[in-house]
């Protein structure tokens, strides 16, 4: 017990000079501090994705690399340049020539048994050049899907917990013990969900993508391969950017989203994960059960679904279930200025900045649970 | 200026008022002790001072209105609440981290130099420590403060007594000066009897009695009467009358001690026998004080 009476203090009466203060800065990291999801769970993603890829990279007869060939023998050239060769895909050999226009790929000997995956990419026998790049590039695209979508459920679950949990803990009345103001509270808590989890997200896809592509590399050049082939089939540059403005396309459309549940999370005494569902859902089936009509289902589900047919040029949808279209976004597909015309997204944050000043004014005024 | 002035300060939960019409007046170096039954709306007269909840009336803490002027006044008021309000994820250093980071009167050096005579590390996150440890950790950063109002709202409930009584001789010997104000409600009055420059009771949120300490001791008077004094004894109608061991003991107030004295032993009472007879007598709910 000495610990507490032995404290020599030497001047009590000593005035602290008052110190710079970042009250703002100092909130977003206690919030990182707590939820340790928001980094920890793009982490777990990538290592999984990587993990899988690099699987399906180096393992024999893997199926998961549609591009994986491996020469069997170069069957034709011309003045030194190969024009045609034997290579071996999955379950099948191929005969790849050098057209005028494009690769073509023929198959020469179907083998018995081969997996009807290469088997389907095999059959028609030809692929072009675009289809190619399609193939090498899908598991780049299928990071960045599955990072968004990570993305996405921890932000739901970080803002549900974000002003209920310092209620029901009572910690609240820490916090508000310090001079931090409430609005810098609540911006800060807001910015997990739009800035943070988006920089933090993309970030990590960029990263997870790049180690990526260094395994390919990698694999590539096992097979003594010009890494000059490789690169303009992963356009990292350009997914880059694409990646960029679909985040914050996506981000500003979601603010409502965000805005609801941190609004139910400084509202809800308790289950605010049922409060943040039941009144939407219970609208939508009140709307139904009125007029038999589904405005508010489909507002809901355009609304999570995201803003990639208001961002984005979307290819005509006749075109959509053939490979040519199964694969990246491309910048020329970008179009901020349909985005920013988007009555969606306009209502979308006046509702958000409406609930915003609601969830301030009840993080000043609630008692904690 | 007062540090807290309060007129006519009313709170109202549906239909239960927990304040009803309080006026109080701190004076800046005081240690008011507010004592009152479970219920009897001293936590709520702390919330409003602290700017926590809306109120009906005037209020002036340190000159601010706490309500519309929270954030401002937080600078120079600090506030332990109960052990439990430190987050329990965080660890001791993000603590100090924070605190250092948000407000712009605390000294690091001073919480380092506290809790470096405790057993606390800084790696440990508050769940892992026990109660008095968190408690320690709550005092360290709050004595890093300079503040001037500290509002202790039960800050040792559930310590043990050499915590208890430590929490409170640090606090006066290493903390309290004349410039600031310290405001705690606690249900172990005993302990701090001998710390309080005033006393307020409080009991269905109405201030019952308010008294300075050496008014205290000069106003009330406990007798331990002799039994073939009694009758005499209660001719100077004694506030409260209680049993020990079958003698009397008379409570009087505003009786001059020399007229009492042959009657039999003469004393100062206790905060928590004056509490007894003041509060005891008019609500069913005494257990406020039992401890």
């Amino acid at each position: 017990m000495s610990a507490w009476t032995d404290v020599t203090s030497e001047t009590p009466n000593q005035t602290v000079p008052a110190t710079r203060t970042r009250p703002f800065f100092w909130s977003v990291r206690r919030e990182l501090w707590e939820n340790h999801a928001i980094w920890v769970a793009p982490l777990v993603v990538a290592a999984i994705v990587i993990f899988g890829f690099s699987v399906g990279l180096f393992t024999p007869h893997s199926l998961t690399t549609v591009d994986r060939t491996t020469v069997v023998s170069q069957s034709k050239t011309v003045n030194g340049v190969v024009v045609s060769k034997t290579v071996r895909r999955g379950g099948g050999e191929f005969v790849i020539s050098a057209g005028p226009d494009a690769d073509t790929m023929t198959q020469a000997d179907p083998a018995p048994g081969a997996n009807e995956a290469v088997a389907r990419v095999a059959k028609p026998a030809v692929m072009t050049q675009a289809q190619r790049l399609q193939m090498a590039v899908l598991p780049y695209d299928f990071v960045a899907l599955a990072m968004i979508v990570t993305m996405f459920l921890v932000a739901v679950f970080y803002c549900l917990g974000a002003m209920h949990n310092e209620r029901r803990d009572r910690s609240i009345l820490f916090w508000k013990s310090l001079p931090v103001p409430d609005l810098i509270t609540v911006l800060a808590k807001a910015s997990i969900p739009m800035a943070v989890l988006p920089a933090v997200t993309i970030g990590v896809t960029l990263a997870t993508q790049l180690v990526m592509l260094m395994l390919n590399a990698a694999e590539w050049m096992g097979h003594g391969r010009e890494l000059t082939a490789l690169w303009p089939r992963i356009p990292l540059g350009e997914m880059s950017v694409v990646l960029v403005y679909g985040m914050v396309t996506l981000t500003l459309w979601w603010a409502p989203v965000y805005a609801w549940l941190l609004l139910v999370s400084v509202w809800a005494r308790r289950a605010p994960f049922l409060w943040a569902l039941l009144p939407p859902l219970g609208l939508a089936l009140a709307e139904k059960l009125a007029f038999n009509t589904t405005n508010v289902i489909s507002a809901l589900s355009s609304r999570i679904m995201g803003s990639y047919e208001d961002a984005f040029v979307v290819p005509a949808k006749s075109a959509v279930r053939t490979p040519d279209t199964i694969a990246t976004i491309t910048i020329s597909q970008i179009d901020a200025g349909k985005f920013l015309t988007t009555p969606g997204l306009w209502t979308g944050l006046i509702v958000a900045a409406g609930l915003g000043a609601a969830i301030i004014w009840l993080r000043r005024n609630r008692e904690p649970l | 200026m007062a540090c807290i002035d309060a007129r006519r300060l009313r709170k109202v939960y549906g239909s239960t008022v927990a304040l009803d019409g309080v006026n109080l007046r701190v004076e800046e170096g005081r240690i008011l002790g507010l004592i009152g039954p479970n219920g009897a709306g001293k936590s709520t007269a702390l919330g409003a001072i602290l700017g926590l909840l809306p109120y009906e009336g005037d209020l002036k803490v340190l000159g601010r209105d706490p309500w519309t002027e929270r954030d401002k006044l937080m600078t120079d008021v600090c506030f332990i609440a109960d052990v439990a309000v430190l987050p329990r994820w965080m660890r001791v250093a993000q603590a100090l981290d924070y605190v250092g980071g948000v407000h712009p009167r605390f000294d690091r050096a001073k919480a380092e130099a506290f809790l470096a005579k405790t057993d606390i590390k800084r790696s440990s996150r508050v769940r892992e420590l026990s109660k008095g440890m968190v408690t320690q950790l709550h005092l360290a950063l709050v004595m890093a403060i300079d503040a001037k109002l500290l509002v202790l709202d039960e800050p040792t409930l559930g310590l043990d007594i050499l915590f208890r009584k430590a929490f409170y001789d640090t606090l006066l010997n290493d903390y309290f000066d004349k410039s600031r104000t310290i405001v705690v409600t606690t249900h172990q009055v005993e302990e701090i009897q001998h710390i309080l420059t005033d006393v307020m009771f409080i009991d269905h949120g109405k201030i019952v009695l308010e008294s300075s300490m050496e008014d205290f001791e000069n106003r009330y008077v406990e007798v331990m009467v002799n039994p073939e004094h009694l009758a005499e004894a209660r001719t100077f109608q004694p506030i409260h009358e209680r049993q020990v061991f079958g003698r009397s003991i008379l409570l009087f107030d505003g009786v001059d001690r020399g007229r009492l004295a042959p009657l039999g032993e003469v004393r100062t009472p206790s905060i928590a026998d004056l509490f007894v007879a003041v509060i005891g007598g008019q609500s069913a709910e005494t257990q406020g004080v039992a401890a």
